[in-house]
């Protein structure tokens, strides 16, 4: 934590502070989830470069998480690894989209490219947050989250257009992640105070940018179609699918087996 | 009797000696990863830069900053670290790119402010050949700052720096 990262926290209200750390806490749990899912592919993705890549994506999101969880300790004096090794899927803030089991690799690409523009999107108008620490970790980040989108951007249009076979893959896909993406969208509570003062951007508006970036790649360029079924929010952030205690408790084993080991 | 006071110069050129833990034919200053050096009395203040937010090496970076302006014989250093601006390939020094390309690593094409989604803005050259006939065949490599290629030329496979 840098001296004008203090500075910045203690300008904060009350109010703001909280539903800041609300925020925050959200957008670090969204990474750490994903890359975990991400990570699952391990060892297992379709070639060796997409194993190597996906291991990179996770990596990069676990930065960003990291950098969300630096902003946190600026504004409460938690640590980044107690908050991720020490919480219970019922104290995690994560969308249930994020949470859903990794699936094949058409559904695997389409989550993270769905993921992927909303975060860069999110980054790019954050880079004017009135926030100065949060402005700067959305420029920092925004520069590797382009890497991820175009190279999942590609994906879903090689899987549409590919064979039958990963066409009706990646239908349905959509199908079955269409309905949780809203989620991305919905904010935290104390979430509207924060764009009044400009520190986050409006969830309302960038759900119309992401919906005008991603229509015409799946439906226009890709061919697929977008099911009936209305992409709706559903339940808040502390409601989360049976996925979620599972994923955790695997990822969390190791530092709560060794809770004071110092070197991993 | 008092210890002599190190310059800020002296500081530079011990910060040149310390090699990227990833990439070890350049240094930290080669990367442009040191943004400020200051010295105040005996105090020395290093404010470095990380490349990636996910780099594992970072930790690694910083302890290797504190050896170094510790070797000067300075008690007091503080290492901070800052993301603005945020890290380019832009301000990898031209030396270091002739090295990283000696070493096997194609140098980062210009990153200026990309939009979303770009094709490369510049073509990779085969840092053994020289060829432009080249393929990228991963768009992530074995570390985050970094992607596959392989030459058509002289059939050699290669990284090639992501230009950030």
């Amino acid at each position: 934590m840098t001296a004008t990262e203090q500075q910045a926290a203690e300008t904060l209200s009350e109010g703001l502070r909280a539903a800041l750390i609300e925020k925050l806490t959200a957008l670090a749990d969204d990474e750490i989830v994903l890359a975990h899912r991400d990570g699952e592919w391990t060892g297992h993705a379709p070639i060796l470069e997409e194993d190597i890549a996906l291991a990179n994506i996770a990596q990069d999101e676990l930065g960003h998480a990291g950098l969300y969880l630096e902003l946190r300790r600026a504004l409460d004096g938690s640590d980044a690894d107690r908050l991720a090794f020490f919480r219970d899927a019922s104290e995690y803030r994560c969308t249930r989209f994020v949470e859903l089991p990794k699936g094949d690799w058409a559904f695997t690409m389409l989550r993270q490219f769905l993921f992927d523009t909303y975060e860069a999107l999110w980054l790019e108008a954050a880079r004017s947050s009135t926030y100065a620490p949060l402005a700067e970790v959305a420029a920092k980040a925004l520069r590797e989250e382009k890497f991820h989108l175009q190279h999942t951007a590609l994906w879903v249009e090689r899987l549409a257009l590919g064979t039958e076979e990963s066409r009706r893959r990646t239908q349905t896909a959509l199908d079955e992640l269409w309905p949780y993406a809203a989620q991305l969208f919905q904010p935290v509570p104390g979430e509207a105070e924060l764009v009044t003062a400009r520190i986050v951007p409006d969830l309302e508006k960038l759900r119309g940018s992401w919906e005008s970036f991603v229509l015409p790649h799946l439906t226009g360029k890709c061919g697929l179609t977008l099911p009936d079924v209305p992409a709706d929010a559903g339940a808040g952030r502390d409601t989360h699918t049976e996925h979620l205690a599972p994923l955790l408790a695997e990822m969390q084993s190791v530092a709560r087996a060794v809770p004071n080991a110092e070197v991993w | 009797m008092t210890t002599l006071p190190v310059t800020p110069e002296q500081v530079w050129t011990a910060l040149a000696a310390v090699p990227d833990p990833e990439i070890p034919v350049v240094s930290v200053t080669d990367m442009g990863m040191v943004r400020d050096v200051t010295v105040d009395g005996g105090r020395v203040s290093v404010t470095f830069t990380p490349t990636f937010s996910g780099c594992p090496a970072l930790h690694v970076i910083r302890d290797s900053i504190g050896e170094a302006v510790r070797a000067l014989g300075v008690q007091d250093v503080e290492v901070r670290s800052t993301l603005t601006p945020p890290w380019t390939t832009d301000w990898i020094q031209e030396d270091a790119r002739e090295r990283l390309r000696q070493y096997g690593i194609a140098p980062p094409a210009p990153a200026g402010d990309s939009p979303l989604i770009t094709l490369d803005p510049e073509p990779t050259r085969c840092p053994r050949c020289g060829s432009l006939n080249v393929r990228m065949t991963g768009s992530f490599g074995p570390t985050l700052c970094k992607r596959l290629y392989v030459c058509d030329a002289c059939k050699e496979p290669f990284e090639g720096f992501k230009s950030v």
